[in-house]
């Protein structure tokens, strides 16, 4: 049986642990093995993204030791996923690391290109907007960029048409980033609040009554910025959608 | 000094007119992708184009020399400059030397970078702007806040207004049509006045030492072909290896920019006009040590096309000026800090890192990874703050140890609950314009020690 | 002299500064050769171009007395059109040329996916011929089309001249507010003219 180590990002396990909870649930539903490696925090991004790479050795080694002995390792994040991709390392430990790296995925790819689910008996009546946060579209490749001159495709998509009653609403805007960005919501204020108000409208004037995605992060600005506007729209984790029954 | 998380926060007092700047901007990157769209071969076109950037810039040296020889025997006179300092001591010595005190200008944002204008004109000389954007922003006393459309921050009537002012259009005139005609009439006569026309360069091929320049309205070619004195302006950058190179940029360039196929004018400088006399002035200015750098050479690829600013998501709703660089958006936010790393120390962390700059660039920069490595180099360099320092320490003791993190969240949790007003208040910039999120009963971590029985 | 060092000092720091030299790999772009003319009339109109087509140089005559002002200066050297326009216009001085209303020149090529044509000086006349009149005609015949900048720049590739222009268009600017607005500071109208009987030999 497949072994899979569940990494949930510090953010989602403190603030979100229905979507952790949701993504453990549907990978269980799927006879993986999963298990929760209780030493773990951090990806390490948001020092990273903040110019602080040197200050991740720490969180860098303990997931190293955490998660090398799983065939793979699954997080509900796609901006996690891809940070560790690209920048685990491991004075310790360099073999696993560089293994992990490529033995890392987000949940939505996970779904489709591991355990290339079929079939998902999942049921969510509702109208809802996908938000396409940047790193797991540009950066782990989840669906195709409206920029490039390419086939269209998208794994998120390709999983909530399968479950009944879903409507996905359309966007004018398909994959403009939410101004999350990590500590630039903070550091630039006015401009991530700006972003965010602008993406939350497109789905809102769309008729969404939920915005999805693979990022609690992006979510959890638009939903700051949802609630702030007393907006009947929420957020949820696309783990939940494709878990809910 | 404000910096552009400042500048921003006041561009956006006016939130109708950051929509209209946004809107704007995205017009130009939809027309932008219906071009690149039409082309199947698009996405192999950037391929090849950054090779061939890539090809150059390893063998920049012998190109720069090969120009040089062919560009001397093209009757070009070359000049080289290591500096802004040099590059403009050179313009002014080329127009005293033929006791020339006016000059018409089309667009060149190395001279902007060396802020040529003031240096002229603090020894005398006049310069007019001629291309209509730069005009514009010329007689508002403004820089260009966007390397291909300089204006594109000022609504029509502003333009009415400073035209009315400077060039005696009708009081409340904003008719983009009627204003472009006042700003034609004006501009022929100092066309056919202006004995020295200094253009920028798109192109320079090292293999013919012709120099090629794009043009929409043709303003380049105005002042060039009716002046005695051409003087080229060109960053070393600007070499390509070969004229069928151009086949490659050219469809590359406009599509990128604003949409279009092709400017309307590709002109090609091979020799002088008869009688006419062409400088070409050679500018360093901080290029070779980018080129130096490993991490940031490929920003030197760049063809200007501005394609990352209009689809910048911060750049539409923060403006061009508030990069405080002669080039804004995420290209200028790697070309500054090489220039200056205390200066634009802010310009990396103005962004999400979200990508779509690096997928547009049609020379496939990987701009926004080059953003990410700026800010590792500045933050090593000491160009950060005690905050900032003192909150990365901490929270990377707190990811370190595991039970500790679990304890300060719950700690944290428990707080936001108990004492909201210690989150919920002025000094947490996340609450000014957006709800916390709700504080659950239990992390995922004590939800699955209990659930699942797991030990530790 | 500061100009002398600067270059030396600028080529040491490339040379020390520049990666391993690397060879270009680049991937061939294939083209379809067909239908060129009508695509070439398309891409033009997007641009701002008016294409039409003629059978002969007499027909373009007839052309020009119904479309422009014969009150203006027109200017060609092309010798069938000499009854109404001004042929020695190499030697002039260029500033003379600004009350030019009408210049009728010759393009060696036209190209189909972006509506632009290749002027090179000998074809211009003077420099600021294209760009400093009101209007501009320009005539090709039928083989002067290529598909795209690729097959352009094959034949360019051989020519000689000091001087050579893409012209895509009148002259245009968007500037203000992105409203488009023709004529700039050069042509406000450009007619791309195809004339069936032309050929290459007779266009020399």
């Amino acid at each position: 049986m497949m072994t899979v180590g569940l990494f949930v990002p510090c953010y989602v396990d403190q603030f979100y642990p229905k979507a952790a909870i949701a993504t453990l649930e549907l990978l269980e539903k799927f006879n993986v093995k999963v298990s929760f490696p209780a030493k773990q925090t951090c990806c390490g991004q948001p020092m990273a993204n903040s110019g602080f790479s040197h200050l991740t050795q720490a969180s860098d080694e303990l997931f190293t030791e955490g998660f090398a002995e799983f065939d793979y390792i699954v997080c509900p994040s796609g901006s996690c996923v891809l940070h560790l991709k690209d920048h685990l390392h491991s004075v310790k430990h360099p073999q696993k690391a560089e293994e992990i790296r490529s033995k890392i995925y987000e949940l939505v790819e996970f779904l489709v290109d591991i355990l290339q689910v079929q079939d998902l008996k999942a049921r969510f009546p509702h109208k809802v907007g996908v938000h396409q946060s940047c790193h797991g579209l540009r950066g782990l490749k989840l669906a195709q960029m409206t920029e490039l001159v390419a086939p269209g495709f998208s794994k998120p998509v390709h999983l909530l048409n399968m479950v009944d009653d879903l409507e996905i609403i359309s966007l004018s805007r398909k994959d403009e980033c939410c101004g999350f960005g990590g500590t630039f919501c903070v550091t630039e204020e006015a401009v991530s609040v700006k972003m965010g108000k602008d993406r939350v409208a497109d789905h809102v004037l769309n008729g969404a009554e939920y915005i999805t995605g693979v990022d609690l992060s992006c979510l959890m600005h638009m939903e700051g910025i949802l609630k702030r506007q007393g907006s009947m729209v929420q957020i949820i984790h696309i783990a939940e959608i494709l878990n809910a029954n | 000094m404000k910096d552009h998380s400042r500048l921003s926060e006041v561009f956006n007092e006016d939130e109708q007119r950051v929509n209209w700047h946004d809107e704007t901007l995205w017009w130009i990157r939809q027309k932008r992708d219906k071009a690149a769209n039409m082309l199947p071969e698009w996405e192999l076109l950037r391929e090849n184009a950054s090779q061939i950037k890539h090809h150059t810039l390893s063998n920049l040296a012998n190109y720069l020399e090969q120009f040089e020889s062919k560009a001397l025997a093209n009757g070009i006179t070359v000049h080289w400059a290591a500096n802004a300092v040099e590059h403009n001591e050179i313009v002014l010595s080329i127009l005293n030397r033929n006791g020339i005190d006016q000059i018409v200008k089309s667009k060149s944002m190395l001279t902007e970078e060396c802020h040529l204008n003031a240096f002229l004109e603090s020894n005398g000389v006049g310069v007019v702007d001629s291309d209509l954007g730069e005009r514009i922003v010329q007689l508002a006393e403004e820089p260009p806040s966007h390397i291909v459309l300089p204006c594109i921050h000022k609504k029509k009537e502003e333009i009415g207004e400073l035209f009315h002012k400077h060039l005696g259009t009708a009081h409340g005139e904003a008719d983009p049509q009627v204003l472009t005609e006042a700003a034609r009439q004006d501009l022929r006569s100092v066309f056919l006045t202006r004995r020295a026309a200094l253009t920028g360069v798109n192109f320079a091929v090292a293999e013919t030492g012709e120099i090629v320049i794009c043009t929409n309205e043709g303003n380049a070619d105005m002042g060039v072909h009716l002046a005695d004195i051409h003087i080229a302006s060109m960053g070393i950058e600007k070499i390509i290896p070969k004229r069928k190179d151009l086949g490659i940029f050219l469809r590359l360039l406009a599509r990128s920019a604003t949409g279009q196929p092709i400017t309307t004018y590709s002109s090609h400088f091979k020799t002088p006009r008869l009688g006419q006399e062409m400088h070409m002035i050679l500018v360093d200015n901080g290029r070779s040590r980018q080129l130096g750098r490993e991490e940031f050479r490929n920003s030197l690829k760049c063809i200007r096309c501005g394609a990352c600013m209009n689809t910048c998501p911060v750049y539409r709703r923060s403006g061009g000026h508030s990069y405080q660089y002669t080039i804004s958006g995420p290209i200028g936010s790697i070309l500054a800090p090489n220039l200056d790393m205390q200066k634009h120390a802010d310009l990396p962390f103005a962004s999400t890192l979200c990508g779509s700059c690096t997928n547009v660039c049609p020379v496939k920069i990987d701009i926004h990874n080059q953003l990410y490595q700026w800010r590792q180099v500045l933050v090593a360099a000491g160009k950060t703050t005690a905050t900032k320092r003192w909150g990365m320490k901490i929270a990377s003791t707190l990811f370190a140890y595991p039970a500790l993190f679990g304890a300060a969240g719950k700690l944290g949790r428990s707080l936001m609950k108990i004492t909201p007003y210690l989150f919920k208040n002025r000094l947490n910039p996340w609450y000014h314009q957006r709800e916390m999120p709700a504080p659950p009963e239990q992390s995922f971590r004590e939800w699955y020690k209990k659930q699942r029985n797991n030990k530790d | 002299m500061t100009m002398a060092n600067s270059r030396s000092k600028i080529l040491e720091a490339v040379k020390l500064s520049q990666p391993a030299f690397s060879e270009i790999i680049t991937a061939n772009i294939p083209q379809s050769k067909e239908n060129l003319p009508a695509k070439f009339a398309g891409a033009s109109t997007n641009v701002g171009g008016k294409f039409i087509q003629l059978n002969t140089l007499e027909e373009l005559k007839s052309y020009i007395a119904e479309n422009f002002k014969r009150t203006g200066i027109i200017l060609s050297d092309i010798v069938e059109l000499s009854d109404f326009s001004v042929l020695e216009i190499k030697e002039m001085d260029p500033h003379s040329l600004a009350n030019v209303e009408l210049a009728i020149l010759r393009a060696n090529l036209a190209v189909a996916e972006n509506g632009t044509c290749w002027l090179p000086e000998e074809n211009a006349i003077q420099r600021v011929l294209p760009f400093i009149t009101q209007h501009l005609i320009v005539v090709v015949s039928n083989d002067a089309f290529v598909p795209s900048m690729h097959q352009a720049y094959e034949i360019i590739d051989q020519d000689i001249y000091g001087y050579g222009v893409f012209i895509a268009g009148p002259s245009k600017t968007a500037d203000i507010e992105q409203s488009l607005v023709l004529g700039a500071h050069g042509p406000r109208s450009m007619t791309i003219c195809l004339i069936q009987e032309l050929n290459n030999k007779e266009k020399r």
